[in-house]
């Protein structure tokens, strides 16, 4: 479920009492609620949802998650690189 | 009962088997557009032509070739970024009678005017089919008024219909597709339906995405200069690249391959798609249209393509194909692939 | 899109690919539970990059289809009066009631809207004063928060012409009913990313430990899954059955506490019915009592149909991952995406309305 899509906080403000921000997606911009994400700042990354920041996003874990190789890969890698080599 | 709201352009599936009522989604040019075309229409009406199901007829008068289309237009915004409801009643006629190799020459209009439409944006419209007919090559040279009571049409509503000349023998058709020609789309989709979308109120985004609705006269007549390398040209418009695709998938009897990777999308078309939940292939273009043309052939009209008006964007999207005939199959950014099957009605945006 | 294009690449989905398939040893059945996770699955057709040994199952994650039809009789039925304005998320018009579906209803003149956010619905409550603005108010954890804030901004602006129509849906009490059943066949969970940014996942390890069953909270881009799938692979070959956060750049443990507060300020846990698996005790939200104003059950009388369900539809039995849409007699027949008989054809995300649409090429399937 859920549809959730990242977009960049561009400006913070109030309306009718709510707090809220423009959010900046890829060049295409909307007012998204902010009142579950209070701490979230101008230029970071959150998760939108009908309209509503639903998280902050980490970005050193979505560092971490894209460098992620288990062990096994990393070495299966190195192997195939060897034998590149070695056949030149 | 209140009058509807009719925002949304929205598709309506039908718990019953049988067509009891129109609903919406028989407009949206999906399969329940073909189901009312094949159970309330063609038992009454089955000329050669219409049973062809191509973007516009063609007849011989005496030794003449002509094509005939036509098109009624009902967008609501009438007015939105990119265009309005008059030029786009122009381009879309003109580029049906293109896609059948035809060089357009004549246009007749009829117009339903609602009480109370203000004379202003019909003023802006009129005058953006001027302007849209001078640039397409066509005279307008019959048209036609009616006013219905307030509630009876949304503001205006257009029917035209485009007479062009066919002066090159082998014309182009969507059954003529062959494995191993490419697939060629002319730019960047799904603009218009988003442009649209977007200027409905109620998706209250803050930025404009300009509808691509455009005339493809000029670029269709460079094509033609590949001869009968050129086997078919179909115009993007409801349904988008997807429907357009299955339809020629159909009618030649072939399969279709096509890379997900190469497919254009605006970066901002493709962040009101992703924040909806829609697929940009199934969104509406209005300016657009792919070539199926023979593979030796496929780079030199791309670079005509490019070279002509609205066409700078064209690339190579796929292939047709032998395998899987009448299937549309996508391989997906990250290798994996799919069917792209025909939508039976518009798309919904989603939550989940 | 930034971290979205970077979560999409050919490199390190083969990459991926690899790691599963070298971890492969046995067949494994994983189920995901999220309808954006099936979605994906089925749109980047991430199967063709998996071994066969790991057969996919398709969980019950979609708010859209499990919405019981008791909620579509009474959404269509306020509709039809007609000082009433319905306004809904879009793939809810689609789903069909015992007689009719919210897009019926439009055709014959009733005043129903799509809206993207609910707070949207307050705008239509403000400017249509004359009229009942009613909210169908579906979705799972991650959908109630922003539901909630809209019962919150309403009573802030005093309006008196909203109503919400609550039927939401919680994920930890159906995954322990798929559990109980005796032919349950999943061994091994992708968690759901986006509910999980909202509850956290502490709820999930109770089920872990319980059911001795791994549980990998995973993320919606198509080499998410592929990640939450080895992550998985590699507990199943192992013998683990722990939690583990594929999704870490969006979900914490504790998840958002400011969204709990309000969920729990405005909801109140309840006995719900789900389309194809029957009542599920505590797996909904109703309105508290003191919203009970907002409450469109206890302001609209609706008369007790009795709720028809096609007798053919086997979506429960493909709920749990026990059948797949080709066993069904009625798949691609009577029940197509035009015509959906039950849960699992309704919206895209229903695994035969997906399976109908992408993966009849799949000699797998």
């Amino acid at each position: 479920m859920c549809l959730a899509i990242p977009g960049i906080v561009e400006s913070i403000f109030e309306q009718d009492g709510l707090r809220m921000c423009k959010v900046d997606f890829a060049g295409l911009k909307r007012i998204v609620c902010l009142e579950y994400c209070p701490s979230a700042q101008v230029g970071e990354y959150v998760l939108v949802h009908v309209g509503f920041a639903l998280s902050v996003i980490d970005e050193k874990e979505a560092l971490l998650t894209l460098s992620s190789l288990t062990d096994e890969e990393k070495t299966s890698e190195l192997g195939e690189k060897g034998s590149e080599n070695a056949v030149r | 009962m209140t009058k509807a709201d009719d925002s949304f352009s929205v598709s309506c599936p039908t718990p019953k088997n049988e067509l009891t009522m129109v609903k919406l989604g028989h407009g949206s040019g999906g399969r329940l557009t073909d189901q009312l075309i094949d159970q309330v229409f063609l038992p009454f009406f089955d000329s050669e032509q219409l049973l062809e199901k191509e973007d516009a007829a063609t007849v011989f008068l005496d030794k003449d070739r002509i094509a005939v289309t036509t098109d009624s237009y009902v967008v609501s915004p009438i007015i939105f970024p990119g265009g309005n409801i008059g030029s786009l009643s122009v381009h879309g006629t003109v580029n049906d009678l293109c896609m059948r190799g035809a060089k357009p020459l004549y246009l007749s209009a009829a117009f339903i005017l609602e009480e109370g439409f203000d004379r202003e944006s019909l003023e802006t419209v009129v005058r953006s089919m001027q302007s849209a007919s001078k640039e397409s090559g066509v005279v307008l040279i019959a048209a036609d008024t009616k006013v219905v009571n307030k509630g009876c049409a949304d503001k205006l509503f257009i029917t035209t219909t485009g007479v062009g000349l066919i002066t090159q023998s082998k014309i182009p058709s969507a059954s003529r597709a062959k494995a191993g020609d490419a697939i060629i789309l002319s730019g960047d989709i799904g603009r218009h339906g988003m442009a649209i979308m977007a200027a409905r109120h109620e998706l209250e985004f803050e930025t404009t995405i300009e509808s691509d609705s455009a005339p493809l006269n000029m670029m269709c007549q460079n094509l033609l200069s590949i001869g009968d390398s050129l086997h078919s040209m179909r115009d993007l418009t409801r349904g988008g690249l997807a429907s357009v695709l299955n339809e020629i998938a159909h009618s030649s009897a072939v399969g279709i391959e096509i890379d997900e990777s190469t497919v254009p999308v605006d970066p901002k078309v493709r962040a009101a798609c992703e924040i909806l939940g829609l697929d940009p292939l199934y969104v509406a273009c209005e300016g657009r249209l792919v070539a199926i043309v023979e593979a030796q052939r496929a780079e030199e009209a791309v670079s005509i393509i490019q070279a002509s008006p609205y066409g700078d964007g064209a690339k190579i999207v796929g292939k047709i194909v032998s395998d899987h005939p009448e299937r549309v199959v996508l391989k997906s950014v990250i290798g994996g692939r799919r069917i792209v099957d025909k939508l039976s009605g518009d798309q919904l945006p989603r939550i989940c | 899109m930034r971290y979205v294009d970077e979560f999409r690449t050919e490199k390190r989905a083969r990459e991926l690919s690899r790691e599963i398939s070298r971890k492969t040893r046995q067949n494994w059945q994983i189920m995901e539970v999220c309808g954006g996770q099936t979605h994906a699955i089925m749109q980047y057709g991430i199967t063709d990059l998996l071994p066969p040994e790991i057969e996919l199952l398709h969980g019950p994650g979609c708010p859209v289809c499990v919405t019981g039809v008791e909620i579509i009789d009474k959404a269509t039925a306020i509709a039809s009066q007609e000082d009433v304005i319905l306004c809904s998320y879009g793939d809810m018009l689609r789903v069909p009631g015992s007689r009719m579906d919210l897009l019926d209803v439009k055709a014959q003149g009733g005043d129903v809207r799509i809206i993207y956010s609910p707070l949207d619905c307050l705008k239509i409550a403000s400017q249509n004063k004359d009229k009942k603005v009613v909210f169908l108010a579906i979705g799972f954890e991650t959908t109630a928060p922003a539901n909630a804030m809209t019962i919150k901004q309403a009573e802030r602006l005093n309006l008196n012409n909203f109503f919400l129509l609550s039927s939401h849906v919680t994920v930890p009490p159906v995954i322990r009913r798929l559990l109980e059943y005796p032919d349950n066949r999943v061994q091994g969970f992708l968690g759901p990313g986006h509910v999980c940014s909202i509850m956290g996942w502490s709820q999930y390890e109770k089920l872990a430990e319980q059911y001795k069953i791994p549980i990998v909270i995973t993320g919606f881009e198509p080499t998410d899954i592929l990640e939450g799938i080895s992550r998985l692979v590699s507990q199943l070959e192992n013998g683990q059955a722990h939690v583990d956060n594929q999704y870490a750049r969006a979900v914490t443990k504790e998840g958002n506490k400011n969204a709990q507060s309000i969920l729990e300020d405005v909801f109140v846990v309840c006995d719900q019915a789900w389309r194809g698996l029957g009542l599920i005790a505590n797996s909904g939200y109703r309105l508290h009592q003191k919203y009970a104003r907002f409450d469109a059950d206890l302001a609209f009388s609706t008369n007790n149909v009795p709720v028809l369900e096609p007798e053919v539809c086997i979506s429960g039995d493909v709920l749990r991952g026990i059948k797949k849409p080709l066993d069904c007699p009625a798949f691609g027949r009577e029940c197509t995406p035009e015509h959906p008989l039950g849960a699992t054809m309704v919206s895209s995300e229903g695994t035969c309305a997906a399976y109908f649409r992408y993966s009849r090429l799949d000699p797998k399937s």
